[in-house]
């Protein structure tokens, strides 16, 4: 056997989920698509006592539409998220997101909320939903909280979540349909962490810039929002950005570090390129 | 420890077992239900050779728990080839466009693109090439697989 020994429940309501969770005293661990969990129970990094599978909670799968966003299910297969013409439609950043998680086969098990919850810092999932200003619904049974993304990554895969809280919806709020989707990813191989990504959307209204939600992924301990170029965007007109500039601000907010496959420098100066690069071709201009 | 009973369908048959909360699905089809096409190379998610197909999907064997299969139809490299042992079309483009030397990746080759291929709606030679970066093969240098990809779904190799 390569696990280490636990107990084995499997829950088929979040209220059973959230009992079992409170039972265990943040002994127990969720699995739910398990493609970054199964990995760390073989090799026995991950011991927990109890594991807690929420494949089988119903209420957990599915995307609707909500008023002014759209509520996500955490247990959707990654996909799923992408093969949903709903998220097509609505979210087509996020979908192509998705198609950038892992391979075809760890995304027919993997979930968006597994995702989200991991916070792993160079995963495409979270960054997005820090982009776009998601929100994740949490229930304990002590009750229900929404965060922020924004709030909830801590530092690598530490986030704002208590041991006995669960996500049981992930909320997207609506962008406008002429929203224009920016996504890019350097990455050695496809299927592997990025060494560099940049995720979000812009809007833009009279020739101006609207509104911009910008993240970063594999540039610091967390997704990194880019607040500064986000503020620098907001009532520009397209027509004379100047993308050197914008470029500079958008690397401002990031940390990223050195590691076997790239220095910080490195990431910094990809992520300059990547930025101006896809913003240009985006809103139809010539880069710098 | 907790021990589960689960009943699962394996390549058309039907099995019942009493398994361990902790028994990865892949050591399950192997080592007590005997499909040892089931290949684990990396056993953590990695390499792919012990891709099944699990109620239609590709996936990773390794990945998942064994008491996570209760009810589901999951087809091994075993149950491609007819009773006669006429090849699966999968099987036949591989061994066509010579996409296999040692063996030991093919069977989750084969079973990712048997997947992809197999259904209603078929894959274009675009999802299929990506599909594929799921699989670490040490000999072919994938030329090969490539070829057999690319001819599955219908474009000249």
């Amino acid at each position: 056997m390569k696990p280490a020994p636990f107990d084995y429940l499997v829950p088929s309501t979040i209220e059973e989920a959230c009992a079992q969770l409170a039972e265990a005293g943040g002994g127990a661990t969720l699995l739910a698509g398990g493609q970054t969990l199964m990995p760390l129970l073989a090799l026995r990094m991950s011991q927990p006592f109890i594991l807690i599978d929420i494949n089988r909670i119903k209420a957990l799968k599915g995307a609707t539409r909500v008023d002014g966003g759209t509520r996500i299910g955490p247990m959707m297969r990654q996909n799923e998220v992408i093969a949903d013409p709903t998220l097509a439609r609505e979210l087509p950043v996020l979908v192509t997101a998705a198609q950038h998680v892992g391979h075809h086969q760890t995304r027919n098990r993997g979930t968006i909320g597994g995702s989200i919850a991991l916070g792993e810092p160079a995963a495409e999932l979270p960054a997005t939903a820090v982009a776009l200003g998601a929100s994740v619904e949490v229930r304990s049974t002590r009750g229900s909280r929404r965060i922020a993304a924004t709030d909830l990554y801590l530092g690598p895969y530490a986030t704002a979540l208590e041991p006995e809280e669960m996500i049981t919806a992930i909320h997207f709020p609506d962008w406008p349909d002429d929203s224009i989707s920016l996504f890019r990813e350097v990455a050695q191989r496809p299927g592997d962490f990025a060494l560099v990504g940049l995720t979000g959307a812009v809007t833009v209204k009279d020739g101006c810039i609207a509104r911009a939600g910008i993240a970063w992924f594999g540039m610091g301990p967390t997704p990194i929002r880019a607040r500064q170029v986000e503020a620098a965007l907001l009532g520009q007109p397209i027509a004379d950005l100047d993308l050197a500039g914008l470029a500079e601000l958008a690397v401002a907010d990031t940390a990223p570090f050195d590691d076997l496959h790239a220095t910080a420098e490195y990431r910094r100066t990809v992520g300059r390129r990547i930025f101006a690069r896809t913003l240009g071709e985006r809103l139809n201009r010539n880069g710098p | 420890m907790s021990t589960h009973p689960i009943q699962l369908t394996i390549n058309g048959r039907r099995h019942d077992a009493t398994v361990e909360g902790r028994l990865v699905l892949s050591d399950f089809l192997r080592g007590d239900a005997g499909y040892t096409g089931v290949h684990v190379g990396c056993e953590h998610g990695v390499c792919g050779a012990c891709t099944v197909i699990v109620d239609g999907l590709a996936v990773r064997s390794c990945l998942m728990l064994a008491v996570q299969a209760d009810g589901a139809a999951i087809t091994t490299v075993e149950g491609l080839a007819a009773d006669d042992g006429t090849l699966h079309p999968v099987q036949q483009t591989m061994r066509d466009e010579h996409g296999l030397q040692c063996g030991f990746c093919t069977p989750g080759i084969v079973m990712t693109l048997a997947a992809l291929t197999g259904g209603p709606n078929k894959a274009n030679s675009e999802t299929l090439l990506n599909a594929l970066s799921g699989h670490i093969c040490r000999c072919t240098g994938y030329q090969g697989i490539r070829r057999a990809a690319l001819k599955l779904a219908g474009d000249a190799a």
